[in-house]
């Protein structure tokens, strides 16, 4: 049995359901991302677990106790913010023992558990200052420091890299994800930034509204998106207005191309979907279709060279490394393209 | 989430002890005629000759303090953030000390300062007198008045519009009457009604200063009368109201307060 | 930022900028500091202006001793109840989940009666509470329960601080409640899901956070207290010695004695009130460290 298990997870506010039949199980030490727009439920789904809303309908449960009716206080869990909240008028060091307190545990118990906390997060130093006094990466720190000075089962992070700079939130996301690991600590991690939930899950749990859209491992969210919604929100996407001629064989025509997906489609108008990524300049192992098509744009990204380009009168996006030695493409030149026929994606 | 019961218990009781006060003053000041209800002391006082020039003296107080006090307010707050930023804090403490010094302690100040003898003797003449009056209330408004100006004119970026009307070539007099006054005049109408609503219940400084004003009228007929002074509170009550209600429409009116609830 | 165009007007302007101060700076000084500091100079002199410390030494006779403290039991007693009953009320409105459309017609409200002081507040208690007024007439008549026989007077320290209350409560609502609303939800949250219950947020969390702005309030009332006159003067005369009334009297004229003492009395009062709001400005200054 699963360590934490939502089943059949509903709720209103008033006359808008927010979250429709939610069912998610969670391994001990697993870390999985809720991942959707926002209004998505995401986080109101991460609110009940902590126990800041009541489900409408639903159970849930943290290892064999049935939590739903429990109080925040009772349910040792601990909890991240997107801000912070850092008790102001606390020091780090105070922040950090904040739970520890109010449980009771002795003065030396909870300074030595303190120290460890903030060695684990790199504040070693810091115990003495208050939260003011940090940055924002530091205070997120001590936030999750504090989250984990009780020992909880389960931890919840809501947009915790959110309010932080690009750069510090990428340093802080890979040591996020590593002390979970060494903690083996089971995780629920709410985000809509698709490049945290990719880099950090062992799954993805992709929500729109109110519901769960798939539930995967990242590369499985990514390469086999269940339908359009997922495909579109998880990385970038070609999409081809395509005609089935060969329903059995998955034949299709788009373009003035003319080949096989390899896979069933119900004959008629498909969506198509190619992600950038899987298309190349001129040809190359493994591609079985080529088409020929203008150079539009060339947008330089650094590691990467976005080409835009045309197939037939669709627009199609195309990322190519950047090689030392060789030219990017230069717009107006007309160039040959290949992908591979299984790679496509058939959104319904 | 239900209201607590705790919640509806604290705001009960205090209704009940802000509401009984009201409601009692109303119900007093209409016992006038034994036995029965009647407007009676509402009539006496508004046939009152004392009442109709104390009321007016107060109101033609009330707006030259409101003027002068805006006259004053509104360059200086101006002035100070477009050239002397540094002095905000300094010119901001200024405008808060009457709220430190008791008025009674002001006033005694004025009486011993410019009485006849002095080097401005202001008490020596009724004119002097009122002047000197209605300084004491600008005195009084001055930590309203400059707050409600001075965040009025952090709403408006004064340097880019003042920067704006000089490179089309307008004089101070345009840009502060044209530009500025325009553009903070729903946040010094907020001060004005605070400061009516002031110099109109006012006591001290009139008595103090020997001026018929309606606060030493009130209580002179408080100490001789018995139902016109609850009508009188009612009158004066309401006008405060009138007057708050208008100031907090006017503050909902400005953009700050617009842009934070959109 | 960068310095702006020297045009023709600014260059002109310029030198001349401190004019644009002056108004102000005369009037501060003429209607403002000159007065004050005539009283403060005044306590420590003589008729004749030489040097002194007597009238100092005169505040320290019995009968204003007595007045000081009682002014100051009057003003703690309403600053304090005003802070609790004003805490509480606005608690009730932000934090108690009270139906959302009563907490606009609350803050306006108190923005009426906290200006509501003077003359019109003490007839609205005489109306109320006094001998013949509406509450003690109907609990007369209703519960058999006579007020008066069993001690009440609104003419007393407890009378004078029920009616100081109405101004004082919504005066603690006013400044209060932006404090409360500055309590952010996930403090709450954070305390609860660390598992500390209700009270220990209270005891660990909201209430030190809140402390500088309840203390600095409590000096604010304190000093709104204590400079009252008109309330007072119109619900007692002269009959109940609070310090702006013997002081009320003395310009008045109606106790004879040396006016140096009436400085002094009212140096007196500025020290007071100096030092409550001083506390105030500086716990003010406390709670803005904490939110940078």
């Amino acid at each position: 049995m699963s360590f934490l298990q939502l089943d059949q997870l509903r709720k209103s506010f008033g006359s808008t359901q927010v979250v429709r039949n939610f069912d998610l199980q969670i391994e001990q030490g697993e870390f999985v991302s809720l991942l959707g727009p926002s209004g998505c439920g995401k986080t109101t789904v991460l609110r009940m677990i902590a126990g800041f809303e009541a489900p409408s309908h639903g159970t849930i449960r943290v290892g064999p106790d049935d939590v739903t009716r429990k109080r925040p206080n009772q349910r040792n869990v601990g909890m991240v913010f997107q801000s912070y909240a850092l008790f102001p008028n606390l020091t780090v060091a105070q922040n950090v023992a904040f739970g520890l307190r109010v449980k009771g545990v002795g003065k030396a118990q909870s300074t030595a558990r303190v120290a460890e906390m903030l060695s684990l997060v790199g504040l070693g130093d810091f115990g003495k200052r208050y939260p003011f006094q940090l940055s924002g990466g530091q205070q997120q720190r001590v936030a999750l420091a504090r989250a984990l000075a009780v020992q909880p089962q389960v931890l919840l992070l809501d947009e915790p890299l959110s309010a932080l700079d690009a750069k510090i939130r990428v340093s802080l996301r890979e040591e996020i994800r590593e002390i979970q690991k060494r903690l083996g600590i089971t995780t629920v991690f709410v985000t809509h930034d698709q490049e945290e939930a990719l880099s950090m899950s062992d799954r993805i749990v992709v929500m729109h509204g109110g519901m769960a859209q798939q539930i995967g491992a990242p590369h499985e969210i990514y390469s086999q998106p269940a339908n359009r919604f997922v495909a579109e929100f998880v990385g970038r996407l070609n999409v081809l207005d395509a005609q089935v001629t060969d329903g059995a064989q998955g034949r299709v025509r788009v373009g003035g191309l003319d080949f096989a997906t390899g896979r069933a489609l119900a004959p008629g108008p498909v969506a198509l979907a190619l992600r950038p990524e899987a298309i190349s300049i001129g040809a190359a192992p493994g591609h079985d279709v080529s088409f020929r098509g203008p150079v539009e744009a060339v947008q330089f990204l650094g590691s990467v060279i976005r080409v835009e380009t045309r197939l037939g009168d669709a627009p199609i996006l195309l990322d190519t490394f950047n090689r030392t030695g060789r030219e990017p493409p230069r717009p107006g030149d007309e160039l040959d393209f290949s992908f591979n026929a299984a790679g496509i994606i058939a959104l319904d | 989430m239900k209201p607590k019961l705790w919640s509806w218990i604290a705001f009960l009781l205090g209704f009940a002890y802000f509401a009984l006060p009201l409601i009692g003053t109303l119900e007093f000041s209409l016992r006038k005629r034994r036995g029965e209800y009647s407007l009676d002391a509402y009539v006496w006082v508004f046939e009152d000759a004392q009442f109709r020039e104390t009321f007016g003296y107060s109101v033609v107080m009330a707006l030259f303090t409101i003027l002068v006090g805006m006259l004053l307010v509104v360059p200086t707050a101006y002035w100070v953030r477009l050239k002397y930023p540094r002095l905000r804090p300094l010119v901001e403490f200024i405008t808060l000390l009457p709220l430190v010094i008791p008025p009674i302690v002001v006033v005694f100040g004025y009486i011993r300062l410019y009485n006849t003898s002095s080097f401005l003797p202001m008490t020596g003449t009724t004119m002097g007198t009122n002047l000197l009056l209605m300084f004491g209330y600008v005195t009084l408004s001055l930590p309203y008045m400059y707050r409600a100006v001075d965040t009025g004119l952090r709403t408006i970026d004064v340097r880019t519009l003042t920067e704006a009307a000089q490179s089309l070539g307008a004089g101070w007099a345009t840009i502060i009457g044209r530009i500025i006054l325009p553009n903070v005049l729903i946040a010094v109408m907020s001060g004005a009604f605070v400061t009516f609503a002031i110099v109109i219940g006012e006591f001290v400084l009139a008595a103090l200063l020997n001026r018929p004003a309606f606060g030493p009228y009130m209580q002179l007929i408080g100490a001789n009368r018995a139902y016109e002074p609850a009508a009188l509170a009612v009158i004066a009550f309401t006008i405060t109201w009138f007057c708050i209600g208008l100031m907090q429409l006017a503050s909902r009116m400005t953009p700050q307060s617009r842009a934070k609830r959109s | 930022m960068s310095a702006p165009p020297d045009t023709p007007a600014r260059r002109l302007a310029f030198p001349l900028g401190w004019l644009g101060l002056l108004p102000f700076a005369l009037f501060a000084l003429l209607f403002l500091i000159l007065p004050t500091m005539n009283i403060v100079i005044g306590a420590f002199q003589t008729a004749d202006g030489t040097p002194t410390l007597q009238n100092i030494v005169n505040l320290f006779q019995p009968s204003i001793l007595s007045a000081y403290w009682i002014s100051i039991r009057i003003s703690f007693a309403t600053a304090l109840f005003g802070c609790l009953i004003g805490f509480a009320i606005a608690a009730a409105v932000t934090l108690g989940n009270l139906p959302g459309w009563l907490r606009g017609p609350v803050m306006t409200f108190s923005g009426v009666a906290s200006n509501f002081a003077g003359v019109p507040l003490s007839f609205a208690f005489i109306a109320t509470l006094g001998r013949v007024g509406l509450v003690t007439v109907l609990l007369r008549e209703w519960f058999g329960l006579n007020i008066y026989s069993m001690g009440f007077n609104l003419l007393s320290f407890w009378g004078l601080t029920l009616v100081y209350l109405f101004f004082q409560i919504p005066l603690m609502v006013l400044i209060v409640t932006p404090a409360l609303d500055g309590l952010r939800r996930e403090w709450r949250e954070a305390s609860d899901i660390l598992g500390a219950s209700g009270a220990q947020y209270w005891r660990m969390v909201a209430l030190p956070i809140l402390t500088p702005t309840l203390l600095g309030t409590f000096a604010l009332l304190f000093a709104n207290a204590f400079g009252a006159v008109a309330t007072a003067y119109a619900l007692t005369g002269s009959s109940l010695s609070i310090v702006p009334i013997v002081l009320f009297a003395q310009i008045r004229g109606d106790v004879l004695q040396d006016p140096h003492l009436g400085y002094a009395l009212a140096f007196g009062m500025i020290v007071v009130t100096g030092i409550a709001n001083g506390l105030y400005v500086w716990l003010r200054a406390k709670t803005e460290r904490w939110t940078v």
